[in-house]
């Protein structure tokens, strides 16, 4: 178990409540640290809030009470572009219906994110992003439509685009959930990979406890707690 | 690659994925525009025809004597009208002669007038044309030929012959259409015409006169000025009416006003002569743009309905794009620019087509006895029907992609994302 000073995302009693149709209370008081490098999943049954949690996190979802830092800064009070930008240039976000841009090419798939932020040449970028997609294997599909590749193949390239802006973290809902076993075991084996080699922590919310248990800490959730910080 | 490059770059490839429903949204704008162009360009040339049919000819002011009673009785100068009411039974006109006063100077004033383009003295006779035992009732007009055809394009209705006989040969007439039809005359035959003394006189025609309005040519033919003195028996300073062009139109009012106000004339302006004809064209051309519009903002609802349907079926894009650091402004621009460029493909091909079919009807014949002058459909090809069917183009698509476009900005992602 890996420990550093600062968490790289940090939460202090987050509520969260559904007005619709009735007021719900989802979180109830979630307080969670993510540090540097690690690797953690948020386990619980459905309907528990952790979805709802990671899109908090995520700043995608900016209802909510309570406090949330990436990299140190507070992320409460950022208008909807500074979000955006920070969601670009800071977190990964893999789904679990892969996402992908269906008319565009796998490469330009990947490439987006990175023309969005704006920081490198388009012809570095491009490079970036087929070396990404060369990490996860699926280099030579790099020209074909993201509506031509099958659904293993699509998550891997939707890993690849999480990738492409060098993020500090990697969000995950259920990246696996729609895939057999051989291409969980190849999307595990990847996200584990990075997060110690290029300094990336991941968060990953699954149901699947064979993924959970190689992680190295489970946040478990049950009706909007947070159980035990395994 | 700056942002605004990269949403073009979206943009583009949205667009081109769906080739079928961008060409169905820019044939929208492309039909809006293209008949927007064709209605303006016909309906004002026709207008501008007809106007041309009647105005160019019209004279601006036409001067005469009018008969009508005396406004101040001599009664009411005799006993003061203030004071008592004075009474008279069937007033009468007070009698006057047909012909102007001091023509000759009146027209040379006019002549030098800053405002006047030219003014031509004419000379009306009543006369009966003589077929056998047949007196058909009509009407010569004394002319300065020359001065007719500079200012009131009197060429364009001298469908046969030559206008230029009247000068060459001083008895010869411009026998009105309808004249010749009915006597079963043509160019070089004689027409006896008596006057209303019983007097004869033959004249040559020179040409058949044809206005378009049968009234007209069924009674009206042109001679010489000095010919028309020489029917009515009179002296060269007998001069019936004086007919003004004006270099502006406008100033048609005021000027007759002064006439009448300096000379013991009648002076009646083009617009109370024809206002009736101002009032159908102001109407046609009001209908006209009425008719476009509804066809340009239906145009806009065909791009707003496809684009509300782009955006629904982009739910998902819209969803991963903010996902991955798209801000809500890009998504707009994004739509926005992608309804531009329909806007933009659709109006330059409606320019295409409305020149394109303009071209077409201009070229097709157009026959009718009522315009001699005419030989195909009249267009009107104004650069500011072009010019105004782009930025109604432009402006349409751009307010109807703007709408959907703000929808699409607001869009929640973790909604698009929760609901699969």
């Amino acid at each position: 178990m890996i420990t550093k000073n600062t968490p790289i995302l940090e939460t202090r009693n987050v509520n969260k409540y559904f007005l619709e149709p009735v007021k719900f209370h989802v979180l109830k008081d979630v307080s969670l640290q993510l540090y540097r490098k690690e690797f953690v999943s948020i386990m619980g049954k459905s309907g528990c809030g952790k979805s709802t949690l990671l899109y908090i996190l995520s700043t995608m979802d900016t209802e909510y009470e309570g406090e949330l830092r990436i990299d140190g800064e507070t992320m409460s009070h950022q208008s909807h572009d500074e979000l955006a930008r920070i969601r670009n240039e800071k977190i990964g976000f893999v789904f679990q219906f892969h996402y992908l841009l269906p008319e565009f090419t796998v490469l330009k798939n990947v490439m987006l994110p990175a023309l969005k932020l704006g920081k490198e040449s388009e012809s570095t970028i491009k490079k970036n992003a087929l070396q990404k997609l060369e990490i996860l294997g699926i280099q030579d599909q790099a020209y074909k439509k993201a509506s031509r590749i099958s659904g293993g193949q699509k998550q891997r390239v939707s890993i690849a685009r999480a990738l492409i802006n060098n993020p500090k973290i990697i969000m995950g809902d259920e990246p696996t959930g729609n895939l057999d076993s051989k291409n969980s075991r190849i999307v595990f084996d990847v996200l584990r990979e990075l997060s110690t080699e290029l300094d990336m922590a991941m968060l990953i919310v699954t149901h699947d406890h064979d993924f959970a248990n190689k992680t190295d800490r489970i946040i478990e959730m049950e009706d909007g707690y947070i159980l035990n910080n395994k | 690659m700056s942002n605004f490059l990269i949403i073009l770059d979206i943009s583009k490839t949205h667009l081109f994925a769906k080739k079928k429903q961008t060409a169905v949204a820019a044939l929208g704008v492309t039909f809006g525009i293209g008949m927007f162009i064709i209605m303006m360009s016909f309906m004002t040339g026709l207008n501008e025809l007809l106007d041309g049919l009647v105005l160019n000819r019209t004279p601006h002011v036409q001067i005469y004597n009018k008969i009508e009673p005396t406004v101040t009785q001599p009664i009411d100068r005799y006993l003061n009208a203030a004071n008592q009411l004075n009474h008279i039974e069937s007033v009468k006109p007070k009698s006057r002669l047909e012909r102007i006063h001091n023509a000759l100077p009146i027209l040379s004033e006019l002549k030098k007038n800053d405002k006047v383009k030219g003014a031509t003295p004419q000379t009306t006779c009543k006369v009966f044309y003589r077929a056998g035992t047949n007196n058909l009732n009509g009407i010569i007009n004394g002319i300065e030929v020359n001065e007719e055809v500079r200012l009131f394009n009197f060429k364009e209705y001298i469908v046969e012959g030559d206008v230029n006989s009247l000068i060459k040969k001083k008895n010869s007439i411009l026998l009105g259409s309808g004249i010749a039809k009915n006597l079963s005359l043509r160019v070089g035959d004689k027409i006896q015409v008596s006057n209303t003394n019983g007097a004869n006189f033959s004249l040559t025609i020179g040409g058949i006169y044809q206005s378009g309005l049968a009234d007209v040519d069924d009674i009206q033919s042109y001679v010489n000025l000095k010919m028309a003195q020489q029917i009515l028996g009179v002296g060269g300073n007998y001069i019936s009416r004086i007919h003004v062009k004006l270099i502006d139109l406008e100033d048609a009012v005021p000027f007759s006003r002064v006439i009448e106000n300096i000379y013991d004339v009648k002076a009646m302006d083009i617009k109370t002569a024809n206002a009736q004809f101002d009032t159908g064209s102001d109407i046609r051309t009001l209908i006209s743009y009425a008719v476009s519009i509804t066809l340009l903002i239906v145009a806009g609802f065909g791009i707003y309905n496809i684009l509300n349907m782009f955006i629904y079926e982009k739910m998902n894009d819209i969803a991963i794009l903010k996902a991955t650091g798209f801000t809500g402004t890009d998504v707009m621009l994004m739509f926005i620019v992608q309804a531009l460029a329909i806007g933009i493909m659709g109006a330059a091909l409606g320019l295409s087509l409305g020149y394109g079919v303009s071209v077409i009807i201009d070229n097709i014949p157009f026959n009718t006895e009522a315009l001699p002058t005419i030989k195909t459909y009249p267009i009107n090809y104004d650069p500011l029907f072009y010019l105004t069917g782009i930025v109604f183009a432009l402006i349409s698509t751009f307010l109807a992609g703007y709408l959907p476009a703000r929808k699409a900005r607001n869009i929640d992602p973790v909604e698009i994302i929760r609901g699969q």
